[in-house]
């Protein structure tokens, strides 16, 4: 009795040492990264009220400035519309290679080593080279935009749908096939309508994601909103910025909202 | 095995005489959720149609383009080298921005965890809570990019910029992150210190911060791992310093492609140490 | 009449999961296996329908080989063996009727089955199997929507409509309440009995094992250790089955 006891106490007091060595850690990491990058957190954090006043100043909305809220809106809804394009697309790409790859829908190991390796190495290249390199090639156009977001969004979609296969369709899918279910009966009868709702879960985050992101590769390869806001930012027209900036949160909020809706629907 | 059936109804209707049935049997109610699906599929089906046929290309003759784009990626991965910086350089600017990964994700992890006490549901007032998660709702909904720029002009280029603008992107996110962890605890465990007089901030320290670390710790190294994507991608477009910057001017400026593929694979291998520790950890946890 | 001869399985070299496995099954009867959990229970079941594939012996349905059975064999083979699991295991966002609907897709066409068309036939058996388990009602319902016992129902209606000459159940009740498991319990001895198929069932519990089976096979560290009838399992049975005395607790 006595003996758990006091073991129980050596435990609590080993967990609270651990914590605080963590804690210490990280404090130490953020001090000598800071120093590293030269930022000094108190200047830092008093420049943050500097910087909103600022902001309220020279970002506020002028009368004349709602002279280019028609042209904000163009690009911004062009910009929206890549986006969906973009995720759709790779959504149908990602489903087909995220069947072939997930371990319990996979028709060999090669294949699921092979799409893993495939998704991976879409994923972590930055969106930045993707957006560099179609530069390169497809010029200052929608189609590079669309294309870097495409393939970021293609490995991204690939590890999202196996992994929702592996957790959500495995069971059914075992059931179907002791019946004697051919493979594409299989796919269709149990794979599917199990993992729809999580598909499509999925496909609206990828949206709302990818109209942020799409403001990143519009800036690099001049197109959509970004390119818009780049160019107002650049002139020093800062009303201007100050309006395509509210238009995105208020579009960002607006998909954020109705994708919450559909969620709640289909589940 | 199956002969005609469901397709026509002429050869069907002699089967149905002979053991009558008048209606065919239908196999599921419509409900508001198939209608839901269908309709999200279609719009989502018919938007995309509608993109790609009215995608600008600005004439680019696609043919040649792709294969120019087979060359550069040739270039890439194939044949990659530290081009004129040299490894060296590029390592410090890789530090760099993982330093401001990791900067970023404590300064959000710390200001995000308080924040997202204060704004869960089964903690606070309802109408203190309301406020910040709308606020924090609008911060997530400009691009991280958008508050490195504005960040810039506000407070001039620089590292101090560049971490003030991921931060707040980091904030907004691990607030809504941890606050949905928060509003997931069992009721019961915070009652059970409230009967005993506990203070807010001892109940939060006691029973809220031991339950919620497994998730709070995978959450803030998800977010590390997009804040270092998001820090390479602000160094490119904002001129914030580290890798991206060096990746913006090999790919921008002087077109040089093997360096650019260097600099990817440098990139690569750091989001994949990131993410095997990120797993590690959560299997770690898991396992508690 | 099911009859194996000499099964064996390893996942790891040198680590057997099943050895030497023999028994022979007629049809109308219902057998329990029973053992600790890791003895192998589930590779039998798995084996018998080769969703898990062995490494030796002999699988004889009526005489045909199930091990040797190629691709398309194989199909036809599986379904005369219905399969209920522990988890349901249905696909939760379709209709109770689409579900065991299920069941016929190894009948089926490629296509048709992958486009979901069933014969009105079909359907028609399909309603009458749910009136039999009792959820004629729920027919039109998503199965996310039932309890757990009705999901077992619906497997078993599943399993029937394939015309099966076997049904395997892996763990069927261990997801389930007492009252629910009595009833699907004795659903199953009852359905076999009147269709005379062959059921096997891998048990935990010992004394719904004894109360409903006829036959009970006992399997430790993948031996079999005992086959005989379930009257002949007394105490120093169980005692070798599970190395330690299990209290055998009365049937509810």
């Amino acid at each position: 009795m006595n003996g758990s006891k006091l073991t129980a106490a050596k435990y609590l007091g080993h967990k609270r040492l651990v914590q605080s060595g963590v804690l210490l850690l990280v404090g130490l990491i953020y001090v000598v990264g800071c120093y590293l990058l030269k930022f000094d957190t108190i200047q830092g954090a008093l420049s943050i009220p500097k910087a909103f006043s600022w902001l309220a100043i020279n970002f506020m909305p002028t009368h004349e400035s709602m002279s280019y809220l028609p042209q904000i809106l163009n690009k911004l809804f062009e910009t929206v519309l890549m986006a969906i394009a973009s995720v759709v697309v790779a959504a149908v790409i990602a489903i087909f290679f995220a069947i072939l790859g997930s371990k319990v829908t996979g028709i060999n190991k090669f294949m699921q080593i092979l799409v893993r390796g495939i998704a991976s190495f879409f994923r972590n290249i930055p969106l930045v080279a993707w957006a560099m390199i179609l530069l390169f090639s497809f010029k200052q156009s929608n189609f590079t935009g669309f294309l870097a977001l495409l393939l970021m969004t293609i490995g991204f979609l690939i590890r999202a749908f196996m992994e929702i296969i592996e957790d959500e369709a495995g069971e059914a899918m075992l059931a179907l096939k002791a019946t004697g279910a051919s493979y594409f009966q299989v796919i269709f009868q149990a794979v599917i309508p199990q993992i729809i709702p999580s598909l499509i879960s999925w496909i609206l985050y990828m949206i709302e994601n990818n109209v942020r992101d799409a403001t990143l590769v519009g800036i690099l390869t001049g197109t959509g909103i970004g390119f818009i806001f780049d160019l107002y930012y650049k002139s020093f027209r800062f009303d201007a910025a100050g309006i395509t900036v509210l238009s995105i949160i208020v579009v960002v909020i607006i998909l954020e909202t109705l994708s919450n809706q559909i969620r709640k629907v289909i589940l | 095995m199956i002969t005609k059936q469901g397709s026509d109804p002429l050869i069907q209707k002699p089967s149905f005489n002979k053991n009558p049935q008048p209606e065919k049997i239908r196999l599921r109610k419509t409900s508001a959720s198939t209608w839901m699906i269908n309709g999200v599929f279609i719009s989502l089906i018919l938007i995309t149609l509608y993109t790609l046929t009215h995608l600008n290309t600005e004439n680019v003759k696609m043919a040649d383009a792709f294969r120019g784009l087979m060359m550069t990626l040739d270039q890439m991965f194939i044949h990659p080298n530290a081009g004129s910086d040299g490894f060296m350089v590029l390592l410090e600017a890789l530090g760099v921005s993982v330093l401001l990964a990791i900067l970023t994700t404590i300064i959000g992890a710390v200001v995000g965890f308080f924040l997202a006490v204060l704004a869960s549901r089964n903690l606070t007032n309802a109408y203190f809570g309301a406020g910040i998660r709308s606020a924090m709702a609008m911060i997530r909904a400009i691009p991280t990019i958008l508050w490195a720029l504005i960040f810039s002009i506000a407070v001039g280029l620089g590292p101090t910029a560049a971490i003030l603008g991921l931060s707040f992107h980091s904030v907004a996110y691990l607030t809504k992150a941890y606050s949905e962890s928060i509003e997931e605890i069992d009721p019961a465990t915070i009652d059970a210190l409230k009967v005993t007089g506990a203070k807010f901030w001892t109940i939060v320290f006691q029973a809220i911060w031991p339950t919620i670390i497994p998730s709070l710790v995978s959450w803030t190294f998800i977010r590390l791992e997009i804040n270092f994507a998001n820090a390479v991608a602000v160094g490119a477009a904002a001129g914030a310093g580290g890798i991206g910057y060096q990746l913006f001017v090999t790919s921008g400026l002087s077109f040089d492609f093997h360096e650019v593929g260097y600099i990817v694979y440098m990139v690569i291998a750091v989001t994949i140490v990131l993410e095997f520790i990120a797993v590690r950890l959560r299997q770690h946890y898991l396992a508690k | 009449m099911l009859e194996v001869k000499h099964l064996a399985k390893s996942y790891q070299k040198d680590k057997p999961a099943l050895t030497d496995i023999n028994f022979k099954i007629d049809p109308g009867n219902f057998v329990a296996i029973i053992g600790p959990s890791g003895a192998g229970k589930t590779t039998i079941l798995r084996s018998l329908n080769q969703l898990i594939k062995d490494d030796a012996g002999e699988i004889l349905l009526d005489g045909e080989d199930i091990r040797s059975a190629n691709k398309s064999e194989l199909r036809k083979l599986r379904r005369q063996i219905g399969m209920i699991f522990q988890n349901y295991n249905l696909v939760e966002r379709l209709t109770v009727l689409e579900n065991v609907l299920h069941g016929r897709l190894g009948y089926k066409s490629t296509l048709a089955g992958v486009m979901g068309r069933y014969t009105e036939d079909e359907k028609r058996e399909a309603l009458d199997l749910l009136d039999k388990v009792g959820l004629s009602e729920f027919a039109l319902q998503r199965c996310s929507e039932l309890s757990g016992g009705q999901k077992q129902r619906v497997g078993i209606a599943r399993a029937l409509i394939q015309h099966p000459k076997v049904i395997l159940c892996d763990e069927p009740i261990a997801s389930l309440d007492l009252a629910s498991s009595q009833v699907v319990m004795k659903m199953l001895k009852d359905l076999i009995q009147e269709l005379n198929i062959i059921c096997i069932a891998n048990l935990h519990q010992i004394d719904l094992a004894k109360e409903h089976a006829d036959q009970i096979i006992g399997i430790r560290h993948g031996k079999m250790v005992f086959n005989d009838v379930a009257d002949k399992l007394d105490q120093a049975a169980i005692t070798e089955l599970y190395g330690t005395a299990v209290e055998e607790k009365e049937p509810a």
